[in-house]
């Protein structure tokens, strides 16, 4: 399909100044300029989770699958598997993604697998009316947590580095060009890619104030630096007072889990031949 | 000594000892005999030491089950003639490592044959199987012919080494040949595996668990040869959103597990109804409840597998009874799954899984005479509305990739384009559907047979079993002019059929390795009550006299 009108007809039901609009936004301008380049529509596939993030699903009109809490990598490790030419992009959350599913989230870094996961961070439960996540900071007063959270965020970044991630960014929303530019690395990068979106949550965390001065793009930066990455990584630990870099931080090239467990298909007539063999070799 | 018309042979020694791959070679070579085989492993949850045992039966015909006595015991340690003295006999021959044990029977100096033909120590199974190939009469060069389609490594040494064996040892009691032509063995998840691919399989997603995993390390194992993907993720999780992204990238994937591992796919299996996304899920049972028995067999999963999911949804459940039923039932599963976009249940027992069986290759239907199952033909067309109505609730089905359709699948409840809703109209409309699906699904289940009457089919007591138990059930309905029904189908419940097979029965005993009666209780919803119930649920399979036994005592 081209031309199509990438937005659809279903209500909007995100919070006015809410983030995701301007993630939204740019995965529009993205794909759109995707299909301009000659590329087929048909073949993206947007998974998201539940949560505020993925009403995405509904929005956009591509191929989605709007999967469960915490659950969008397997799903998309499985379409990716089952048909290498598809472009699978993930939106998860940060509960979704940093809590429900990170079992999920460290083996997809560690197997390379090609998939873009793109994590809208807004370090707050929005849809179940606001508490703490795995990247709220130490003391976040929360509906679960009212006297303040007892336990320190996890840094999601140096957590990918350990895991062993190929292609590792951080974006911010209110850096739209710079996330839109991010999207399209992470997208064209073979292997596993994965952006932290630093995101506001406009009625539980909107931390603007907080993030627009801190945040910055180092100069210079060699993304394939391994200890240069793991330096930036380590600057800002989501908990304490720190600058916060933007852009990508760490990336590499390396062989993908799906090339590596590529087999060649057979025919039906094929396949029988083998299961007769098989049997006849048992007597 | 009258000719018996079967035979049955004991290997036992400690775990690591590799009985299971002697029992092997015992039960091909008697399969070369012509008999019909049967095996049964029995082997504790650990890696070294402790005691394992297998168990062959081979008789004139198809057995299921095994015998409480035997004619051979192949003791490769003490234990194995301590532990099972009451399954000797007055004919029973013993085959020992004399390096090892102290028996009645004829010794194999397994150290010194080896050490003679400088072979390694893994080889002293062949040392035994030359043995009792011997002792029972076997002639060598069939000894030859099973060592060389069985052992392609080291053929030559291993030969060597049971020679000697061969060589020392006296016929104690001969087997006698059958005029029948060998038939080929296959273990239940062997048959599972290999009815997936006759379904149209591509991928295949499991975690290990016991007793599933066999059937990962099978189709790991042959992937290539069948073109398969097989993935072992991270946990049953994983396993299971896989298994969905393939289907919803159009894709035939299965996947395999036991009832702990089921637990964690719950949440998936739910999504499946939802989305209405194909799946094919095997459960292969274990004694629970939780970890329970990993190695040893049970029946009671039934009801967790057709009540497991939120909310409401069509599924497919089919319990085969015996590594024929499950190769041809396999496939079966597969393509329901598909013509009516449902998960479908393949439910095997340990019992069935790691057992060993014949399997009748002239039953083997070619692959167009699969039977036909009416399914929907409607193509799908743009703008295309992945949950378009349909009159038997199937809707078309079109994949990512597929030229201009837009391909949304939801967890939320949805319209037929795939969008979220919360409108109570369309949400009912949505569950009507799914609903109509199930009427559907049961109508070309019904096309099929579905429940198998063995026995006396005409006597008024009838016994009701499903899956492996039917073994067991078959013979003791033989012996004392039974009928015995197993419905293979359990879900949509085959009532129909189920009612026709029981036609005219005035007592009905259910058999069930369960502590509950499952298929009891759930064929009492639709008026079929069981008026007696033989349960076992101590992990191990009805054998032949026990459930005999028990028969008996509520017949009279």
């Amino acid at each position: 399909m081209t031309g199509r009108n990438l937005i659809t007809d279903v209500q909007n039901t995100w919070c006015p100044g809410c983030g995701n609009f301007t993630i939204q936004h740019t995965l529009k301008a993205f794909l759109a300029e995707w299909e301009k380049e000659g590329r087929s529509l048909d073949n993206v596939v947007l998974v998201s989770g539940i949560g505020c993030h993925a009403k995405i699903a509904d929005y956009l009109n591509i191929n989605s699958f709007y999967s469960l809490h915490g659950r969008t990598i397997p799903v998309a490790t499985g379409i990716k598997l089952a048909n290498p030419d598809l472009t699978v992009i993930c939106c998860c959350g940060d509960g979704d993604c940093y809590a429900e599913g990170l079992d999920h989230l460290v083996f997809a870094a560690k197997r390379n697998i090609d998939i873009t996961v793109l994590v809208h961070d807004n370090r707050v439960y929005g849809l179940t009316t606001g508490q703490y996540t795995p990247t709220s900071p130490l003391g976040f007063k929360g509906k679960s947590t009212p006297t303040g959270t007892a336990e320190l965020p996890l840094n999601p970044v140096e957590l990918m580095l350990a895991c062993g991630a190929t292609f590792i960014a951080r974006g911010y929303t209110k850096k739209m060009d710079q996330l839109r530019t991010l999207i399209r690395e992470a997208v064209m990068h073979k292997g596993f890619s994965f952006i932290d979106m630093l995101q506001i949550c406009a009625t539980f965390f909107p931390a603007a104030d907080y993030y627009t001065p801190r945040v910055y793009e180092p100069a210079d930066h060699d993304p394939e630096n391994l200890e240069k990455a793991c330096l930036l990584a380590r600057e800002w630990d989501y908990n304490s007072d720190a600058r916060i870099a933007l852009g990508v931080l760490y990336r590499k090239d390396m062989p993908g889990f799906g090339e590596r467990v590529a087999v060649s298909i057979k025919t039906a007539s094929e396949r029988e031949q083998a299961v007769r063999d098989i049997i006849a070799a048992r007597i | 000594m009258a000719e018996k018309r079967e035979v049955s042979v004991l290997v036992g020694g400690r775990a690591g000892d590799g009985i299971n791959n002697a029992g092997a070679l015992v039960a091909r070579l008697l399969g070369r005999l012509g008999y019909r085989i049967y095996l049964y492993f029995d082997y504790p949850s650990l890696i070294r030491g402790g005691h394992n045992f297998a168990v062959i039966r081979a008789a004139e015909h198809g057995v299921g089950t095994c015998r409480e006595n035997v004619d051979f015991i192949l003791a490769l340690n003490q234990e194995t003639v301590t532990r099972h003295q009451a399954m000797v006999h007055d004919g029973t021959a013993i085959v020992f490592n004399a390096d090892l044990v102290k028996s009645k029977g004829q010794g194999i100096q397994v150290k010194t044959i080896l050490a003679a033909e400088q072979a390694p120590e893994i080889m002293g199974n062949s040392v035994m199987i030359g043995g009792f190939a011997k002792a029972a009469g076997i002639p060598w060069d069939l000894v030859e012919d099973v060592f060389r389609a069985a052992l392609p490594k080291g053929t030559d040494l291993n030969l060597k080494v049971a020679k000697r064996a061969y060589d020392q040892l006296t016929v104690a009691r001969t087997i006698p040949e059958r005029g029948s032509p060998p038939l080929p063995l296959l273990t239940g998840n062997e048959a599972i595996g290999l009815g997936l691919i006759r379904g149209g399989l591509d991928a295949y997603v499991s975690y290990p668990m016991t007793p599933s995993s066999s059937l990962l390390h099978f189709l790991a194992g042959e992937k290539e040869k069948f073109g398969i993907t097989v993935v072992h993720p991270e946990n049953e999780i994983a396993v299971v959103l896989m298994g969905l992204g393939f289907a919803y990238a159009g894709k035939r994937a299965a996947v395999g597990t036991s009832g702990g591992g089921f637990c964690l796919m719950t949440e998936g299996l739910s999504l499946a109804g939802m989305a209405e996304l194909p799946l094919v899920f095997v459960v292969s049972q274990r004694t629970g409840p939780s970890t329970g028995l990993p190695t040893y067999t049970g029946q009671s999963e039934l009801e967790f597998v057709l009540h497991a999911g939120q909310g409401e949804f069509p599924r497919l459940i089919v319990a085969p009874g015996d590594a024929g039923e499950a190769l041809s039932w396999s496939a079966i599963a597969l393509e329901i799954a598909w013509q009516f976009q449902v998960p479908a249940f393949i439910l095997p027992d340990k019992t069935l899984s790691e057992g060993t069986y014949s399997i009748d290759t002239a039953a083997l239907p070619s692959p167009e005479k699969m039977p036909a199952v009416p399914g929907q033909a409607a193509s799908p067309s743009l703008p295309y509305r992945r949950y378009a109505d349909a009159p038997d609730g199937v809707s078309p089905l079109a994949f990512p990739g597929d030229t201009g359709a837009v391909v949304k699948v939801n967890s939320y409840a949805h319209d037929e384009s795939g969008y979220t809703t919360e409108e109570g109209d369309m949400v009912s409309l949505m569950t009507e559907k799914r609903l109509r699906k199930q009427e559907a699904l049961a109508r070309a289940m019904n096309t099929l047979p579905q429940v198998n009457v063995l026995g006396t089919a005409d006597a008024p007591v009838a016994l009701l079993c499903w899956g492996s138990t039917k073994g067991a059930c078959a013979e003791v309905g033989e012996a004392l002019g039974l009928r015995v029904v197993q419905p293979v189908v359990l879900e949509p419940f085959p009532v129909t059929q189920l009612r026709v097979a029981l036609s005219g029965a005035t007592k009905l005993i259910c058999v069930e390795e369960n502590a509950t009666g499952q298929l009891a209780a759930i064929a009492s919803e639709y008026g079929i009550t069981a008026d007696e119930a033989i349960l076992r649920y101590d992990g191990r399979p009805f054998t032949y006299e026990s459930l005999l036994e028990k028969v008996r005592e509520v017949v009279s």
